[in-house]
């Protein structure tokens, strides 16, 4: 999700919070805590819980002592089932051990003037999923908390002062009593709510917030028993799969269905409309829809399919023509988005001028279980089981198909088999519905791969021109980047031309107002590929062509990478940062990261030719990142990435083992994607379909030598699915530039250092 | 009528002999620890045990397992509940991320661990093919030196 699209979303989801205090309670856990555990029954935590046992909406605690906490958060691979219940589990004293989780549905209420969250907001991107509910889960167990100690104190008559609690236990201290939750539960849901939310914790007195916590999950993944949406098999339900226009904004022209209706089991063949060109996107494209009995039958039964496409407006759409237009686009002068300083008169004075293009491609999302989901439409109500990272989007585009008020709308999530962006978007909620709808049934549609890889919301492509002014002292005093890109913003509604540009550059980012004649220049060059918010969506692209463009800024003038960072990102401060992730960035916080990763990797020591390491930093979202890569390059080219360090510091690490993951997973992410991922377009179609040609890494790739480091700041989490990934990219080539001596501008890496070698 | 064992119990089925063990398995089975990643042997999500050997069920045809003996990421612990090494491994190092993948590469490793009971890193960057779209490999590769430990140990 970009930034804005980001910020979009959460302001909804806060205003919609805000205005969700309907019932004059003062914060947002006191309204869901304060509805009545009755009459519940079956929206409640997990669906079949006991309401003498519920407090609110998300706390559950049985007689025994075991605790269930609901997960408002779609799951997808990032931890925020592990990380906020441990918020609850937290505040609301009770062992880890004891807890249980069980995912929560999608909670919205019709209000007077649209719908309102009733479990708080829910859907996850931009790295928000910990941050935004870092309050508010707290407020929910404490606020628990608070209810149980009352209702312990109105038993044994005593005040509420003189009741405290240790895990899973009210404790009174005159006269001496105990009483274990699970006796107050009841009590304690029938009390009225306080006006205000009870303190939180120190963060000293933590007990599981901050140490680490183990995927609550694990057991279940590993023997085979978690389930993801493509899991899911509900009575009556056919099986579909649509054969969708291979062709960019292609349609059906006619279909032939006689050998497709012979194979055994396929029950239905339909056609499916999918937007017009230049329309925002329900479904991604036109097709036909084979409905079976069983997932290979409606496989085969698309097989046996004949149909004539009509190639339609971009049948001559390709890649090479694509990036040949952006050279010549870079000719032009295009919209100018950002012009602090006096960059022209800098750029005139300036000893040394260093010019660059770099390359950055479109790549797709390839999440490993591939897109799917179950809807039942009928007359008056739907019922959707889905995999997906927005779950309000998956009612909007269910109530968009159907017509159907979004109240009568049911979503419930599953576990999701990783996002990267591109759940965030439920285009296959809205084909499943199509199909329910036409054949009254209940549908599972399954994705195949080849589907997955043909139809996406791609990451924007984008040709980058750098150039700097430096004086001659070697200090940077002009900087501009002009990109010519492929915007994320083309086909949404109410988007302007002139607004294209904020999907791209973020203006906020390194080195604006370090360098104060900055000028930032965008281009927009329309193609039929559909694009999307993929991880960390622009910071990807800008993060590699700025540090490494950094990394040859030091070289073209004769200074140490390292020391330049440091000298341009300076001292601890607080900068304004209005984009994403904002409202500040302190870039001295990015400088005692590198520092340390590059002091880990040794970076001062002398290596043999063919041995490198290089560097990068990246603020994402609110967090910041930085990689040491060490690398061999052979005299034929070969590349082998021999360690790698990297070091994150996301403020307060709430599940340090989480952080960690995302860290690795992130680093791993950028440099599979930088090494061989990207998607071509010939004659209007795309090109790769399967991991044979979409070769995400394997182990093999990945070191042996692999740090992770969280280097904590303060007592502010930030959110970290996608602060890992930006840095790791640059640092990998600028660690090539240090073994080899070739500078690789242009991604994925591919085969270029053999080529560059032998020739 | 194609007539095989799965998890140690007679299975069956009746229907399109080229159906591939995944769909076998996961829609008429109702066995859906099994993933479906890519359905061309690329990623492995679909690895379970054909005598005892990891396969990929997404391109095995089910008329190919007449008579033989699968066993499942729902089977591999035994059946008074002893996790595998490999299973007890990857909790102890917490794996997963979205998890996708996991009941793959962990019936990949625990035939991988039978031909290679101590591997080096070597071993494990040839033999491990398994795709992680989560990029847990560093986790993986721990994992799979401890569970050659607690294989060893007879834990
Ligand atoms: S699904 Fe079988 S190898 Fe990918
Ligand atoms: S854990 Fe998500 S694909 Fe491996």
């Amino acid at each position: 999700m970009s930034g804005n699209e980001a910020r979009m979303d959460l302001e909804r989801i806060d205003v919609s919070r805000r205005r969700f205090v309907v019932t004059g309670a003062s914060i947002a856990g006191g309204f869901v805590l304060g509805l009545p555990a009755i009459g519940l029954s079956n929206d409640v935590v997990g669906g079949e819980a006991d309401s003498e046992h519920q407090i609110g909406f998300f706390i559950e605690i049985a007689a025994d002592g075991s605790v269930i906490i609901g997960s408002n958060q779609p799951e997808i691979g990032q931890g925020v089932r592990t990380a906020l219940p441990m918020l609850v589990a937290e505040e609301l004293d009770v062992e880890w051990s004891k807890v249980s989780v069980r995912q929560m549905p999608l909670g919205i209420v019709k209000t007077a003037d649209g719908y309102a969250w009733k479990y708080g907001g829910q859907g996850v991107g931009g790295s928000t999923g910990l941050t935004g509910n870092w309050d508010f889960m707290r407020e929910v167990g404490a606020t628990a908390r608070q209810q149980l100690i009352r209702a312990a104190a109105a038993r044994l008559n005593v005040p509420v002062s003189s009741c405290s609690t240790r895990p899973g236990y009210v404790v009174c201290s005159s006269p001496a009593a105990e009483i274990p939750y699970g006796d107050l539960v009841a009590a304690a849901a029938r009390l009225d709510l306080p006006a205000e939310s009870p303190p939180l914790k120190e963060m000293k007195q933590y007990r599981i917030v901050g140490r680490r916590q183990k995927t609550i999950d694990a057991m279940d993944i590993i023997t085979g028993k978690a389930r993801y949406g493509i899991d899911t098999r509900e009575a009556g339900m056919r099986y579909a799969v649509i054969a969708r226009s291979p062709y960019l904004n292609g349609r059906v022209r006619s279909f032939n269905d006689t050998e497709a209706r012979k194979v055994d089991g396929v029950l239905d063949v339909f056609k499916i409309d999918g937007p017009e060109p230049g329309e925002p996107y329900l479904i991604l494209a036109n097709g036909v829809a084979i409905v079976a009995t069983s997932t290979w039958a409606a496989i085969k039964g698309r097989e046996a399919l004949q149909i004539d496409w009509d190639p339609g407006p971009n049948a001559s759409d390709n890649s090479d023509a694509f990036w040949q237009q952006n050279h010549e686009m870079l000719k032009s002068t295009g919209q100018v988005v950002v012009d602090d300083g006096e960059f022209d008169k800098a750029m005139a004075e300036a000893h040394q001028v260093i010019e660059r293009h770099y390359q950055v491609p479109f790549v797709s999302h390839q999440p490993l279980e591939p897109q799917n989901c179950y809807a039942h439409v009928q007359e008056d109500r739907c019922h959707i089981i889905a995999p997906t990272q927005m779950p309000s989007g998956a009612s909007r585009a269910a109530a968009a198909v159907t017509g159907l008020p979004r109240e009568n709308i049911q979503v419930d999530m599953t576990r999701v088999g990783g996002g990267f962006g591109r759940r965030l978007t439920n285009d296959y909620v809205a084909e499943a519905c199509m199909i329910s709808q036409k054949t009254g049934w209940p549908i599972k549609l399954q994705w195949t791969r080849e589907d997955d890889v043909k139809h996406d919301f791609y990451r924007p492509a984008g040709l980058h021109e750098m150039r700097a002014g430096v004086d001659g002292k070697g200090k940077v005093i002009a900087w501009t980047q002009r990109l010519v890109s492929a915007s994320k913003y083309y086909r949404r509604p109410n988007m302007t031309e002139e607004r294209l540009w904020e999907a791209e550059l973020y203006p906020d980012d390194f080195p604006r107002k370090i360098v104060e004649n900055f000028r930032l220049e965008y281009f927009h060059n329309p193609i039929g590929l559909p694009r999307g918010s993929w991880r960390a969506p622009a910071h990807t692209a800008n993060a590699f062509v700025i540090q490494s463009f950094l990394d040859e800024i030091a070289v073209e003038t004769g200074q140490d990478p390292l020391q330049l960072h440091i000298d341009m990102l300076g001292e601890e401060r607080e900068m304004e940062y209005g984009n994403h992730g904002g409202p500040t960035f302190n870039p001295g916080r990015l400088v005692r990261l590198i520092k340390f990763v590059a002091a880990r990797i040794d970076y001062q020591k002398q290596r043999p030719d063919g041995r490198g390491v290089g560097l990068a930093t990246h603020f994402t979202f609110g967090g910041y990142a930085a990689h040491a890569v060490e690398v061999t390059v052979s005299p034929q080219g070969q590349l082998k990435i021999e360690r790698i360090v990297a070091a994150i510091d996301c403020g307060f690490a709430v599940n340090p083992q989480a952080v960690e993951a995302q860290l690795q997973g992130g680093t791993i992410d950028g440099i599979s994607t930088a090494l061989g991922l990207e998607i071509t377009v010939k004659d209007g179609q795309v090109q790769q379909s399967n991991f044979h040609d979409y070769p995400l890494l394997r182990i093999a790739a990945v070191p042996s030598l692999f740090e992770t480091h969280i280097l904590p700041y303060d007592d502010t989490p930030t959110g970290v699915g996608e602060i890992g990934i930006p840095s790791a990219a640059p640092a990998l080539a600028n660690a090539i530039f240090a073994a080899s001596g070739i500078r690789l501008r242009r991604l994925p890496i591919g085969d270029q250092l053999q080529k560059a070698m032998a020739g | 009528m194609i007539s095989f064992q799965v998890n140690k119990k007679p299975a069956s089925f009746a229907g399109d002999r080229n159906t591939p063990l995944l769909w076998v398995l996961r829609d008429h089975l109702e066995l859906t620890g099994t993933k479906f990643g890519c359905g061309i042997g690329q990623c492995g999500a679909c690895t379970v045990h054909i005598d005892g050997h990891a396969q990929r069920s997404c391109i095995t045809p089910v008329s190919a397992i007449e008579g033989q003996s699968i066993t499942t990421i729902e089977g591999l612990a035994s059946a008074d509940g002893v996790l595998h090494p490999v299973q007890k491994a990857w909790l102890e190092i917490d794996v997963p991320q979205c998890g996708y993948c996991q009941a793959g590469q962990i019936m990949a490793t625990a035939d991988f661990l039978k031909k290679h009971p101590r591997p080096s890193d070597q071993d494990i960057d040839k033999n491990m093919t398994n795709i992680c779209r989560c990029g847990t490999y560093v986790r993986i590769r721990t994992a799979i030196h401890r569970a050659a430990e607690l294989a060893e140990s007879g834990e």
